[in-house]
């Protein structure tokens, strides 16, 4: 990796974790959903600074550049965190739902 | 003891079997108003609450801990009340004590009063690494607030009118309420002080059993304490 695609890394990383630090604490982002992306500005930083991690990753899942390696975890964890994103939508709609018909019943019961 | 503005606000998550018995022992004690914010259970928390004679607010599914204790904050704000005790429903806390609890607030020598269950020799005992994290957390709010925090993870509280609107603020936690609160009461310029309670050692299991969701708890905390500490208040 070169002195350039570090730095450009570690930028990113580093930004990443300031953002998510600066939304929470405006209240934009709630802490529960800042850990997911903690982690991941942290893993960027440890991959970059731990080189030997990324090289010993790579052969791990057999591919041929360190780049492919970035690449296929990124993927995996955008496949992932929408699949979170998914489930809490899902839960979100049906306690929508059930808000919904109560307070429809009870503002019936009312009158 | 004779109160008419007082709240026993007392949140419960599957309680059948012990809630009217701490219902009861509130009773013995005096004729305060109790209110049981009912989490969605999936048991009859709500049924034998108002069998108990307590009123009850049935949130329609699990809002957590926080949210739960907070409706009832603004539940006796909305009705007027002036001064609120909190506690569990599962007996850990014990009503003998909420007189000591209620009295420095009601005296208005402090707005929140906390019950430490460590400040005298109770006989409290918890899980060894439950015990280290409530020292951790201590030594964090008490240098943090600069005075000695024995028991920061405490939920029996009594309180004022003022700190019930702040705890009904969007500042309040929705899961688990604790260290951060009282790092944001000091930063708030609100009084608060320790009195020693019972506490006894609950039946049920813990909320922060197993081993992620502590360690998902101390994550949280010291991530909820880092940015209370960079807000400016």
């Amino acid at each position: 990796m070169t002195v350039q695609q570090k730095i450009f890394a570690l930028t990113i990383g580093a930004g990443l974790f300031l953002v998510i630090i600066e939304l929470v604490r405006r209240r934009k982002l709630a802490e529960e959903y800042s850990f997911i992306w903690l982690l991941t500005g942290f893993g960027i930083i440890a991959l970059i600074l731990w080189y030997d991690l990324l090289e010993w990753l790579t052969r791990l899942i057999g591919a041929k550049t360190p780049t492919t390696t970035l690449f296929i975890f990124g993927f995996v964890f955008l496949i992932l965190i929408n699949l979170y994103f998914s489930l809490k939508i899902t839960k979100l709609a049906s306690q929508v739902k059930d808000l919904a018909q109560k307070l429809a019943i009870s503002e019936k019961a009312d009158r | 003891m004779e109160i008419d503005n007082l709240i026993v606000i007392i949140p419960a998550y599957n309680e059948a079997g012990r809630i009217a018995t701490t219902i009861a022992g509130i009773r013995k004690f005096g004729n305060a108003d109790i209110i049981v914010v009912d989490d969605g259970s999936d048991d009859s928390t709500a049924s034998e609450a108002r069998a108990a004679g307590a009123r009850v607010i049935e949130l329609p599914f699990n809002l957590g801990y926080g949210a739960a204790l907070q409706t009832g904050f603004k539940y006796a704000l909305n009705r007027g009340y002036e001064f609120a005790v909190q506690m569990d429903a599962d007996g850990q806390h014990d009503p003998l004590s909420i007189e000591a609890l209620t009295s420095p607030v009601l005296k208005d020598e402090v707005d929140v009063v906390i019950g430490s269950r460590f400040l005298d020799k109770g006989n409290y005992k918890a899980p060894f690494v439950r015990r280290m994290g409530m020292y951790f957390f201590g030594i964090i709010t008490s240098v943090l607030t600069g005075r000695r925090i024995t028991d920061p993870t405490s939920g029996f509280q009594a309180l004022n009118k003022k700190v019930m609107e702040f705890y009904a603020s969007d500042a309040y936690p929705a899961d688990y309420p604790d260290a951060d609160v009282i790092i944001m009461l000091h930063r708030q310029g609100f009084r608060f002080k320790e009195v020693p309670v019972i506490m006894h050692n609950a039946a049920k299991r813990s909320m922060h059993g197993g081993i992620l969701k502590p360690m998902y708890y101390i994550f949280k905390m010291m991530l909820s304490i880092f940015v209370t500490l960079l807000r400016k208040e």
